[in-house]
């Protein structure tokens, strides 16, 4: 059994949701992966450890990983392995169902556990209940919750670097612009800490309150859906069931009650803060530590402390 | 030009599920059912585009039981102009759907399909881009913003980061995501009208597709229950716990 897993790369860096796609395929048999883009470098997909073969696929075509030049690149790859995967990310997302039609596979999603070749576990119902499902399809199309599998180091292996075949693709869509949130923390699913603001922040501005802390700690922003909605913040801001998944080391919800929805996001961390001045809130159900307080007065001293070394 | 919306019945949104204790799937009898929230928006964003003129005729089609026919009156009150149910008692999975659509496609030739991005139930995330696919067309998913210019379709999807906008060629696929708009609530005199909107029922064989689900669960388990841990009585408490005990800072 040989898979291939499709790599979410900027500029050829490997993001860390694929580093734990390729950890999931490692239960699977032989790994290939394969690194899709225009004018982009394999080096670094090469140096994952227990990837055995890189295959670059280096076109205009795929500069911006649409969807349909993508599907139809992993159709032609198809015929060598029995399992496709990528990461559970917009990319993924977008991409690997498409192939799993063209293969007449029923996609396995977000799969959060490998049983075996065939039998996998996944979140339904928000995570509120885990499905064990067993896929009767010759070829495998899965996605995995990068957050239920530890990622692979970035460095270590040696892979033979191999260049696709060139395939045709209709042009059926084209790209026009790209609006990414600048930021100089860490992104959401890859962060070791995280720190969210709910709608007790009461405003947008109220989250600049966590930045000394997040500077302090290398964390990520994140919010709840409260927050977003209310407008807060960004969209992309978002932790929960339809945001993002996260499961860093240390996570640190501030003014967020804990929500289905948001415990959906979350709940796999390591450790868990809660700071909200309900005792009654939810989250510290789910809270290692839990500290009733107004954030008003307890985030500063937080950062005070933290500062304090 | 005209869209086909497809809606799923679902448990409803605010509806807490509980495994069933035998471990076959979750408790759906005597369970409050609605439209899937994110069918919502793609019934919205048909509405909103045919008021606008780009469209001119909205079809919901909803498949499963008998019930799911209430689904599509629930598009029908929202302003969609009939319905097609492909009615069934087979456990219907995304491809089975995918291939059922198409079909109907075929049928219909429809200018654009709008989808939810994912069902809050089975949370496959997979029935838009298995219908692109399938059809051979673009698709536009995790939609935030559509306009329609000409032969084009302008979507800003949400991506990881941010926003990406992709020009699709028409006839194309979209699947909503939450801020694309926030759907209407049927006024009273909808809901009467769309009594008298028709809806056609099919059957799968019809459509010459077969349904056989291809993943078979074999279990549902709550997922593991996560601890209430200490309360701290100050902020200074908390840092030395993270430092000491817990050690992640």
């Amino acid at each position: 059994m040989t898979a291939l897993v499709l790599l979410d790369h900027e500029n050829g860096a490997i993001k860390q949701p694929s580093r734990s796609a390729v950890a999931a395929a490692a239960g699977l048999g032989e790994v290939h992966v394969l690194v899709a883009g225009s004018g982009v470098a394999a080096a670094a997909a090469a140096a994952l450890p227990g990837v055995a073969k890189v295959i670059l696929a280096d076109a205009p075509a795929y500069a911006h990983a649409l969807a349909e030049p993508l599907a139809a690149l992993l159709i032609a790859l198809a015929p060598g392995y029995t399992h496709l995967l990528a990461a559970t990310t917009a990319n993924g997302k977008n991409v690997m169902p498409r192939v799993a039609a063209l293969l007449d596979s029923q996609p396995i999603s977000d799969i959060a556990a490998v049983i075996d070749a065939d039998t996998f576990i996944r979140p339904i119902y928000a995570g509120n209940a885990l499905a064990t499902v067993k896929s009767s399809d010759a070829k495998k199309v899965i996605t995995v919750r990068a957050a239920s599998f530890d990622p692979v180091p970035a460095t270590g292996g040696a892979a033979p670097i191999e260049a696709a075949p060139a395939v045709d693709c209709p042009s059926l869509s084209s790209f026009v612009s790209s609006e990414l949130s600048k930021s100089e923390r860490p992104e959401l699913t890859a962060a070791r800490v995280v720190i969210s603001g709910g709608r007790g922040m009461q405003n947008g501005e109220n989250f600049k309150l966590l930045e000394p802390i997040a500077d302090k700690l290398g964390a990520a922003v994140g919010a709840s859906r409260a927050a977003v909605d209310a407008g807060f913040v960004p969209n992309d801001y978002q932790v929960g069931q339809t945001g993002k998944i996260v499961a860093p080391e240390l996570y640190l919800a501030i003014g967020i009650s804990g929500a289905i929805q948001h415990l959906a996001g979350m709940k796999d961390s390591k450790v868990i803060v809660a700071i909200n001045k309900d005792e009654e809130a939810p989250i510290f159900q789910v809270a290692d530590y839990g500290l009733v307080a107004d954030l008003f007065v307890a985030l500063p001293e937080l950062a005070a402390e933290l500062e304090r070394t | 030009m005209k869209i086909l919306v497809p809606v799923k019945r679902v448990v409803d949104y605010n509806v807490k599920v509980r495994v069933k204790a035998d471990g076959t799937g979750v408790e759906t009898a005597g369970v409050k059912m609605s439209m899937n929230p994110f069918d919502e928006i793609a019934v919205e964003e048909a509405v909103r585009l045919k008021e606008k003129g780009a469209a001119t005729e909205i079809v919901a089609i909803s498949m499963g039981v008998a019930a799911c026919a209430e689904t599509i009156r629930t598009a029908l009150a929202m302003g969609a102009d009939r319905g097609i149910l492909v009615e069934t008692n087979v456990e219907l999975q995304p491809l089975a759907v995918a291939k059922l659509l198409k079909a109907i496609a075929a049928k219909e030739e429809p200018g654009l399909i709008i989808l939810g991005k994912q069902a809050i139930d089975d949370d496959m995330s997979a029935t838009g881009q298995m219908l692109a696919a399938l059809l051979g067309w673009a698709q536009g998913t995790f939609a935030s913003k559509v306009t329609v210019d000409g032969a084009n379709l302008i979507v800003t999807r949400e991506v990881d980061g941010g926003l990406e906008t992709v020009q699709l060629t028409l006839p194309a696929i979209v699947t909503t995501d939450l801020r694309l708009n926030e759907p209407r609530y049927a006024s009273l005199p909808n809901i009467m009208k769309a009594r008298k909107k028709p809806i056609e029922t099919i059957k799968p064989e019809d459509l010459g597709v077969d349904p056989t689900p291809r993943l078979t669960t074999l279990k549902v388990a709550e997922p593991p229950k996560r601890l209430a841990g200490v309360k701290v009585k100050s902020v200074a408490e908390l840092v030395d716990k993270l430092r000491n005990e817990a050690k992640v800072i």
